[in-house]
């Protein structure tokens, strides 16, 4: 694992780089693949822009209200670098909320971006990958293996590997379903049934697992519950194109 | 979520035409839209989802990845003899019952400097509240006397130990300076920040948490 890359007198965190690959190559296929779901391209990266932009702020500011006390006596920390003082949960759901409010107000199409969007969100995931594999996170758990690595003070299954190959199979496959003639939302249901898929597999090897009860991770029954919806969801709008056209 | 009416009703800038409720129906569309196939290969997938979940359940005992040391979060820090810089010895294991933040630094180093006087404040103003911290000069690479001074420039009232042989920057995997571990009262890292410098506000909030946990 190698958290840090030196370059002189320079040390980059990789796995922050990795993240910033990702979202410059997300952001690049959204231009290349919007005009294919008929969705202004223009208008789409502005969305991802401020729900980045939102996603951001809104994880430093639900971080500060933890500690309103200490912030309020050194405002300008709202502005630190750290990485370590965001509230990522809270970040991702002001970022998806202020982008789904900005897409409604602009009219965009709701399938049909989340069509547009799939690609990036599928090649993000090979990219959040490689950022636990530099990092050394989403460890998995003690294995004997003959492929398994020395990581933490123990052998263990290398679920960053796993993670990157099922990010990529996944990706193949959105590449390959984003020319296949379907009603709006296919694709997006597609890669999101893929990646509930690939969550339900890999949690099973992880060594990190939270867990609920009687030893069940809840990554997996989250991943399970979200596979159920996209089924019934994807059916449905099946079942809306086949009787619309 | 919107209904599908309300969201496909497409964009009205740029594209031109409005683009149509759905395409026509496809070979995918057909194969997802027959109910009585749909259901049974959902109902697959979802039993062999479920099945696998039971399977790889965390054993009785299992649930806590921190049991061997290691220097990352969720473990057990690993524990450390070394020299205080006043002279006599501090054993990492024997702060057991305190919040502790581990700073391993050089003085040759410029962020450890900067972040030094936020550790220092942080220290006076919680030490009574159960916060220890233990700056661990990485003196292999550093000398006693550049951090005797470099203690002195800065009225360094916490702990200053001497990592002479590299031995516990080895035991933490040091790859970046300043490198900081705060670690709770069972001894288990919580958090771990890489480089600095840090701010106080940044150290006084990651040391909140610990302090007001038993």
């Amino acid at each position: 694992m190698f958290p840090i890359l030196q370059l002189g007198p320079v040390a980059l965190q990789l796995p922050g780089l990795f993240l910033l690959a990702g979202i410059w190559v997300g952001a690049w296929l959204v231009d290349r693949e919007a005009p294919r779901h008929e969705v202004p391209g223009a208008t789409l990266s502005s969305l991802v822009f401020y729900g980045l932009i939102a996603g951001v702020i809104g994880a430093r500011l639900a971080y500060a209200l933890r500690y309103v006390n200490v912030y309020v006596q050194d405002p300008l920390s709202l502005f630190s670098l750290n990485l370590s003082t965001f509230a990522p949960a809270e970040g991702i759901l002001i970022g998806l909320t202020v982008a789904f409010v900005i897409g409604q107000r602009r009219r965009l199409p709701f399938w049909a971006s989340l069509d547009a969007l799939t690609p990036s969100f599928a090649a993000f995931g090979v990219l959040i990958g490689l950022a636990h594999l530099s990092s050394g996170d989403a460890y998995g758990t003690p294995a004997n293996v003959p492929w398994a690595i020395e990581l933490w003070g123990a052998r263990r299954h290398p679920t960053q590997v796993y993670e990157i190959l099922l990010a990529i199979l996944a990706l193949a496959v959105v590449w390959r379903l984003r020319i296949v003639e379907s009603f709006p939302g296919f694709l997006f249901l597609a890669w999101a049934a893929l990646a509930a898929v690939s969550r339900l597999l890999l949690e099973g090897f992880r060594g990190d697992s939270p867990v609920l009860f009687e030893g069940l991770r809840s990554p997996q029954l989250v991943s399970l519950a979200v596979l159920a919806c996209t089924f019934a969801i994807v059916h449905r709008r099946a079942q809306i194109a086949r009787d619309g056209a | 979520m919107p209904s599908a009416t309300a969201s496909e009703r497409g964009p009205s800038t740029q594209i031109g035409a409005p683009r149509p409720r759905f395409r026509a129906p496809s070979t995918v569309s057909a194969f997802i839209a027959e109910r009585k196939r749909w259901l049974a290969i959902s109902t697959l997938v979802l039993l062999a989802g479920l099945a696998w979940t039971l399977r790889s359940a965390v054993p009785p005992g299992g649930t806590s990845p921190g049991q061997a040391p290691s220097p990352r979060v969720g473990f057990a820090a690993p524990d450390f003899t070394l020299d205080l810089l006043e002279g006599g010895e501090l054993t990492l294991s024997e702060l057991r019952g305190k919040a502790v933040v581990v700073n391993l630094w050089a003085s040759w180093c410029p962020p450890c400097s900067a972040e030094m006087p936020a550790l220092e404040r942080v220290y006076e103003a919680n030490r009574d509240r159960g916060l220890e911290i233990v700056a661990v000069n990485t003196t292999f690479q550093d000398s006693e006397g550049a951090a005797a001074e470099f203690a002195q420039e800065f009225g360094l009232t916490f702990s200053i130990v001497l990592d002479r042989t590299g031995e516990a920057s080895r035991a933490y995997q040091l790859r970046a300076l300043p490198t900081t571990f705060f670690i709770d009262r069972r001894g288990m890292i919580r958090e771990v920040v890489l480089g600095g410098p840090m701010s106080e506000t940044t150290i006084q909030t990651m040391i909140e948490k610990l302090l007001t946990e038993e």
